[in-house]
Formats: structure tokens, C-alpha cells, sequence
């Protein structure tokens, strides 16, 4: 039983670009047919407050330019969370924009009954519908008759195939003609009369900014209807199960918990049983997945399952530890060299170090990440279009969810390894905003390579022992922020309310294994890429200007400071007026604002064995933690450009002494500096990034403030227990 | 005789009853056409002894054993006969 309603559609606006929307099931080829229709004007950017990608491109149609936005996929409109409500809200025309003037619907030549089944939604909705029918070529002569599917669901249905650019003219045609057609709201099953009277209740509360009228200029009264059935699907009823949707009016909530309704299921099961009795008409193209059947054999084996999986991750994990380690140091370098040409060709001077220190070394700091942030998205979008992603979250779903993350948790953590500003980016991959936060929250906890200069440094200068031992705590390191990171995952997730583990079901597809097309894989990886460096990447280069800043005004030295310029002139020899020169600088960094910084905050250091010294390496380190040891081998005036294998950086701690004589730098307060080093949010990029990814300032500063406190605390418990025991 | 989706045994399949558990849970899996009456097969479970891997409509999915539990089926009629005879199988393809 069909029923419709129709109305002649409101005029035009002219000169207007049309808006169409590309909805569609995960996995059905949507991302291949949007790039084959807006080919390179596509642009990713995120829907306000919630990190979910939103791609918009450009597409002309017969009538007129207009632009594409391609909804996140999914298999029905209904909604639980703010992510899941965004498709219903861009094609309701209930979101920021208003509703698209066509709707593009993905259909799976080989999953129809399905695609179909979010088609029936949309015309429930009243949006006018063109259907593209995907997969044909793997359906092969099964292929359903493209004509007598849009004779079945009342809309044009045009057979695609995105790759060779099949069908895709008929199916501007077809959008074109959808445009100008009118609006109708159609439901292929009647409600029984007990929903009815809930729909009637529930549409009666509905503001007029939510009407039809509104929304579509033209009265449909069944598309009210439709947003009534969501509203009452959708909204929770119960104080056990509260959803998380986003923007719906107080008086529908309040209409829909006023109901207690309890007939979920009808409008599911009524599609479905249409679905089941019209579909098989059309013949039975079903996945052919026997290849992807065999590969599973291999990749979900138990042994040789976890041996590919293994391997992959190794892969993965080189390629940002290892691999782009020659591009990151050739950006490094590339950007001293050219800082160093460019001081010499204006001379020395405020602005010179502020242009070379500030601005340059700032971009340098940006774009470092930019060989990481390549690659991952590279593999990421490799793995995710394949189809492996789904099954690394089967794998591991076991392990991750014992510590309350989401199976495909693992990899974001695994990046943690090699630096957490990849790391964060790559927790999208997981849909749910509550799995997102939790990891974003914890891959800082794990050892990233900017800790390794650090770490060595210590250990060689302060940690007596043998080399075996040495390497022993390094191997330690690793494996204390393992615990940390987890440990941190399973206490957040029972405490913290955002975070807390609704039990929330863990059904993910598993998709037949598809070769990615190159195109799209490079194209997605530019997109996400250039979005990081606007993104974070401005945020990165603020506060680099700023930490530069802090360290280097006011430029004045204190009054009983000896005159370093005429001392330096003195000078007998070249190692002599270095000596000085590092003096010089050690005493304009001790007085900076940042150097101040550091006495100030001593008081608050010391009962973790650190001095002001440390403090303004701590300081410096916001920048990037490896700062921290060029930042100690100015305070020490071994010279500005000191690293961890720096002997006199190691001779100058190792023989530093208290105002008493005593060995100021014991391996205890080596050992506390570690911890320390492991525990805190010592990085500003990596709070830029969850800032972004996150949507706001609230937890970046909630993380800062965790592992600042828990650095603070462990560190304190190591070197006040160890002196209790009479160590150091 | 009726049982959960959890307790059929790898590579068989049943039919199924009713869903039960919460309210957003039971629409999602009606909404993947997973509706009373319709075949789910078990393909297999996870090296690490969760989640299942179970084929609806020729889509495979995953879902976990406690989630499975909540899907009331009804095995397919040979059930249980072969469940002595995938213990039986190795034994004899030994001999």
C-alpha cells in the first residue's frame, strides 16, 4: 500500500546553485562516484562542533552549475548520536543549510534490498530522489533492470559505474530532471491506527521551522509525518538509554517521552516486508565473495591472521618512525639552512631572530609533521577502501574492549608510538565521538619519538649502569606507557561522564575485500592533509611565534651582568669568544620572561628534584619535547644547538652541583624526570590537534590537565618514596 | 527447539525469532534486515574467542557473543545433529 502526498513545489529562486545530496550505504562505492562527478573541486572541512568530514564539490548539471555534498554513509536515517543525525539533518533540511533540492541515493547492485531501504526513507521524507545504482560490473548479468527498479520505487534509477565514467551523464540528466520535478512525500506501507495516533500527537508539536512549509515551501503532510516517526523512533523514552541527538525542539522531546512509545519496530519491519515481498521481483544479484571469503581465511586465521596483521602494523609503524624520518630531517634542515642564509643576508637583530626564530622555525614546525600526516592518511585510506580496517576492529575488538576502546582503537595507539599528531588524526576512523575522545585522550600517554632524545640524554648523563641496563629502562619506558595509556582508558572511561562506556553494540560490516582506486586514495590523503596544515597547522605556528617569544624578550641582561660584547672582543682566541657567547646567551635566556618563568614555577618543581634550570627546559619543551635538551644546552651555555649525544651537554649535568656542593642531578631525579617526561602534556601540536579534532578548547585543556596533574604526582611519589628509601 | 544466535554452532545457521535488548540495539539490526524469519549463518568467531562473524542477506558482519546472545533463533532443523559431527569430523578425516 502506497500513500503520497504532492503539492506544487515553490518557485525557484533564480540565479541560485542547485544543492544535491549524495546519500548512501558505507561500503556501496559513494566515495568513487562523488569523485567521478566533482572530479578535483572537491573540499573536506567539518560540520561545526562534531569532527565529522563534510565534502562538498562542484557538479553542472544541463539546467546550471550546482554543488554536491556527500552525506556520511549509513544504512537508515534513525539516529542515536549527533554524528548519526547529521545525514538526517542535511537531507531534512533541519542542520545549517536547507534541504537539497535532489537527493542522490547510492544503490548496491549486489546489497539492493538494503540501499533500497534508506531510498524508502528519503521519500518518506520527501526529498526528490534519483537512485545511482552501483557495483553493477561485480553483479554482473544479474545486475538488476535499473528501469524497473525506479518503476518500482517511483524515482529514477540510472545505472553507474563511477570508474569509467558509465551511465553518469544519464544520471546528470536524471538529477536535472528530479530538480524541476515536484515535491512528494511517499510511504510504501500505511501506519496501524495506534502509530497513527502517535504520529498525530507528535506532528502536532512540531515548530514550524521543522514543517514541511518551512523546510520545503510546499505542505506535505506526510513528509511532517516522517519527521514525527523520527522523532519518536529516535528520541529516548526511557532514562536508561538516553541518546545523544543534537538540536531537537524541547516541546517534540518532551511530546515523544510524553508517549511511551513502544512501537519501534513497525515502520522497520513494514519497510522490510515490502522490501522482501517487491525486491526478489527484480532478480537475485547478491556479492560475489568467494575471493574475499579465501583472503578471510588467511586474515582472520588465528595464527596466520595475527602474523599479516602484525606485519601491517609494522609496515605502518616504520613508515612514520622510520621511513619518514629522512623527509623530516631534510624539512628540518632545509628550514636551518635557509633560516641560517637568511640571518646572514640581514644581519643580526630583533627582527631577524624574530623572523628566523619565530616565523621560520615555526612553519619548520608545522610542516615536519606534514611527511607523517602524508603517509598515514596514504595507508589509512589504502586499508579503510580495501575493506582491512573493519577486520583490524574484529581482531582486536577482544583486547581494546577490555580497557573500554573501540576495536579500531589499536591503530591510533600503535601510531602513539611514533608521534601523537598522526596518531589523533587517525582516531577518525572510528564513527562514535565517545571512542574518539577516549583514544585522543590516551595516545599522548604513549612513548612518542620526540621522548627518545629526551630519555637519552638523561639516561646516558644521569643513569649509572651499563649499557644493558640503559637500554633495559628505555625498554621500560615503552612498556610503562603501554600500561599507562590503558590503564588511563579503562579508569576515564568509569569516570569521566562523556566518556563512560554506554554499552553501546559493536556491529561493524564486514565488506567484500575491493582493490582502492589510487585516485580516490591520493585525493582523500591531499584533502585530509591540506585540512590538518590550515587547521592545526596555523594553531602550531601561533604558539611556536609565542613559546619563541617567551624565551627571547625582553633581550636585556641584569644590571651586575658582566658586558659580554666587550669581553667578546677581548676574547684570545675562537673557542674563547664561543665560550662567552654561550654565556651570554645562557644569561638572556635566564632573564627572559620564560626564564623567569622557570624560577617562578621552581617552588612547585623542586619537591620533584627538578630546578629552575629544568623548569625552563620544561618550558621550552611545549614546543616539541625534544626541545628540552637544546633548551638545557643553552641554559648550560654548551652552545645553542645542542643534542642528546652532546658530550658536554651530558659532562654539564653530570657535574652540576647544589648551592651545597652536592651532586644536584642524582640518577633519582634522572629517573623522576623520565616519568615526568612520560606523563605530561609537554606539546603543544598535539594539544592543537585534539583541539581541532575535538571541536573546541574543552579537552585539550582537560587533557593538559590530567597529565600535568599525573606527571606531577607520580614524579613526586618517585623521588620523595626513592628518598625515603635513601636513594639520591 | 529455541536458543540465542550465541549458542549456534560455527558454520550453521538458524532463523530468526525476535531481538530483544535495548530499544537502539533491536532497531539497528532490524534496520540491517536482520527481522524475524530471515537466515543468519554463524561463519566464524575471532581468534581471541570474540566477536562472531555472521553472514545476513550475503553481508557479513561482526557482532559480539553478548550482543548475539540477545538474538533469539531458531537453529536449522539438522542443528543438532551436527554439532556431534563437527566434533566427529576431525577424528575421522585422521583415520
Amino acid at each position: 500500500m502506497t500513500e503520497a502526498c504532492h503539492a506544487t513545489p515553490a518557485p525557484r529562486v533564480p540565479g541560485a546553485r542547485l544543492q544535491i545530496a549524495l546519500a548512501g550505504n558505507p561500503n556501496v562505492g559513494k566515495t568513487t562516484l562523488f569523485n567521478a562527478l566533482t572530479g578535483l573541486s572537491a573540499k573536506v572541512s567539518n560540520y561545526p562542533g562534531i569532527t565529522v568530514e563534510r565534502r562538498t564539490g562542484a557538479l553542472t548539471l544541463p539546467v546550471g552549475p550546482a554543488d554536491l555534498h556527500d552525506l556520511p554513509g549509513t544504512y537508515s536515517l534513525n539516529a542515536r548520536s549527533a554524528e548519526e543525525q547529521i545525514a538526517f539533518d542535511e537531507l531534512a533540511g533541519l542542520g545549517a543549510t536547507p534541504a537539497p533540492d535532489v537527493v542522490v541515493v547510492c544503490l548496491d547492485a549486489t546489497q539492493l534490498a538494503r540501499s533500497v531501504y534508506l531510498l524508502l526513507q528519503c521519500r518518506e521524507l520527501g526529498a526528490r530522489c534519483v537512485g545511482a545504482m552501483t557495483m553493477v560490473d561485480e553483479a554482473g548479468g544479474a545486475a538488476p533492470d535499473a528501469r524497473a527498479l525506479g518503476e518500482l520505487v517511483g524515482c529514477e534509477v540510472v545505472a553507474v559505474t563511477a570508474r569509467t565514467k558509465r551511465g553518469l551523464p544519464d544520471l546528470l540528466a536524471a538529477i536535472d530532471r528530479a530538480s524541476r520535478a515536484e515535491r512528494r512525500a511517499v510511504w510504501q506501507w500505511t501506519p496501524s491506527p495506534a502509530l497513527r495516533a502517535h504520529l498525530d500527537v507528535v506532528r502536532g508539536t512540531v515548530p514550524a521551522r521543522w514543517s514541511a512549509a518551512t523546510r520545503y515551501g510546499i505542505d506535505l503532510p506526510l513528509a511532517d509525518d516522517a519527521i514525527a516517526l523520527w522523532a519518536l523512533t529516535c528520541i529516548d523514552n526511557s532514562e536508561h538509554d538516553g541518546d545523544e541527538l543534537d538540536g531537537v525542539p524541547p516541546e517534540v522531546r518532551a511530546a515523544v517521552v510524553a508517549q511511551r512509545f513502544e512501537l519501534d519496530d513497525e515502520a522497520v519491519l513494514a519497510r522490510w516486508t515490502w522490501l522482501d515481498r517487491e525486491i526478489p521481483k527484480l532478480g537475485h544479484a547478491r556479492p560475489d565473495r568467494s575471493l574475499t571469503e579465501r583472503i578471510d581465511r588467511v586474515l582472520l586465521h588465528r595464527a596466520a591472521g595475527f602474523a599479516v596483521f602484525a606485519g601491517i602494523m609494522a609496515v605502518l609503524f616504520m613508515s612514520l618512525f622510520a621511513w619518514a624520518a629522512p623527509l623530516i630531517d631534510g624539512i628540518d634542515h632545509g628550514f636551518k639552512a635557509f633560516g641560517g642564509a637568511l640571518r646572514d643576508l640581514l644581519g643580526s637583530g630583533i627582527f631577524t631572530d624574530f623572523l628566523v626564530d619565530g616565523v621560520i622555525a615555526g612553519v619548520g614546525a608545522v610542516l615536519v609533521f606534514l611527511p607523517q600526516i602524508l603517509m598515514l592518511f596514504l595507508f589509512l585510506g589504502f586499508l579503510e577502501d580495501c575493506g582491512y580496517l573493519a577486520r583490524v576492529a574484529y581482531l582486536m575488538d577482544r583486547v581494546m574492549r577490555s580497557m573500554n576502546l573501540h576495536g579500531r582503537a589499536f591503530v591510533p595507539m600503535l601510531f602513539g608510538f611514533a608521534c601523537a599528531v598522526p596518531a589523533i588524526t587517525a582516531t577518525r576512523t572510528m564513527e562514535r565521538r565517545r571512542d574518539r575522545l577516549l583514544t585522543m585522550l590516551v595516545v599522548p600517554l604513549m612513548t612518542c619519538s620526540a621522548r627518545l632524545p629526551v630519555y637519552t640524554l638523561i639516561i646516558a648523563a644521569l643513569i649509572p649502569g651499563s649499557r644493558a641496563t640503559q637500554g633495559l629502562l628505555m625498554v621500560g619506558m615503552y612498556a610503562f606507557s603501554v600500561a599507562t595509556s590503558l590503564a588511563a582508558a579503562w579508569v576515564m572511561s568509569k569516570t569521566v561522564k562523556p566518556l563512560k562506556g554506554k554499552r553501546l553494540p559493536f556491529i561493524i560490516e564486514l565488506p567484500p575485500y575491493r582493490f582502492p582506486r589510487v585516485p580516490d586514495v591520493l585525493r582523500m590523503m591531499w584533502a585530509k592533509s591540506s585540512m590538518f596544515l590550515r587547521e592545526a597547522g596555523t594553531v602550531i605556528l601561533a604558539c611556536s611565534i609565542a613559546l619563541w617569544a617567551l624565551l627571547y624578550f625582553p633581550r636585556t641582561l641584569p644590571a651586575d651582568a658582566p658586558d659580554y660584547a666587550a669581553l667578546i672582543a677581548k676574547a684570545p682566541d675562537a673557542d674563547a669568544k664561543a665560550a662567552l657567547s654561550a654565556r651570554e646567551q645562557a644569561a638572556h635566556l635566564e632573564n627572559s620572561y620564560g626564564g623567569r618563568l622557570g624560577h617562578a614555577i621552581e617552588p612547585a618543581i623542586s619537591p620533584l628534584g627538578f630546578d629552575w634550570k629544568i623548569g625552563v627546559g620544561l618550558i621550552g619543551a611545549f614546543a616539541a619535547r625534544e626541545v628540552f635538551v637544546s633548551t638545557l644546552g643553552i641554559v648550560y651555555a654548551v652552545g645553542t644547538d645542542a643534542d642528546e649525544q652532546s658530550l658536554p651537554l651530558r659532562q654539564a649535568l653530570k657535574t652540576a652541583k647544589t648551592s651545597d656542593g652536592r651532586t644536584k642531578y642524582t640518577p633519582l631525579v634522572g629517573l623522576s624526570l623520565m616519568i615526568f617526561f612520560a606523563l605530561a602534556m609537554q606539546c603543544m601540536s598535539t594539544l592543537a590537534v585534539v583541539r581541532r579534532e575535538s571541536g573546541g578548547l574543552r579537552w585539550p585543556i582537560f587533557l593538559f590537565t590530567y597529565m600535568t596533574i599525573l606527571a606531577w604526582v607520580v614524579s613526586f611519589l618517585v623521588y620523595q618514596g626513592g628518598r625515603l628509601l635513601g636513594f639520591g | 527447539m529455541p536458543s540465542s544466535l550465541a549458542e549456534i554452532p560455527l558454520g550453521h545457521s538458524a532463523i530468526v525469532r525476535a531481538i530483544a535488548g535495548p530499544r537502539a540495539f533491536r532497531r539497528r539490526l532490524l534496520e540491517m534486515g536482520l527481522v524475524p524469519g530471515v537466515t543468519v549463518r554463524v561463519v566464524t568467531i575471532a581468534p581471541l574467542g570474540d566477536p562472531l562473524r555472521i553472514e545476513v542477506r550475503h553481508g557479513q558482519w561482526s557482532i559480539r557473543k553478548a550482543e548475539a546472545a540477545q538474538i533469539d533463533v531458531e537453529p536449522i532443523a539438522r542443528g543438532a545433529t551436527v554439532k556431534i559431527a563437527t566434533q566427529a569430523a576431525p577424528l575421522a578425516s585422521r583415520s
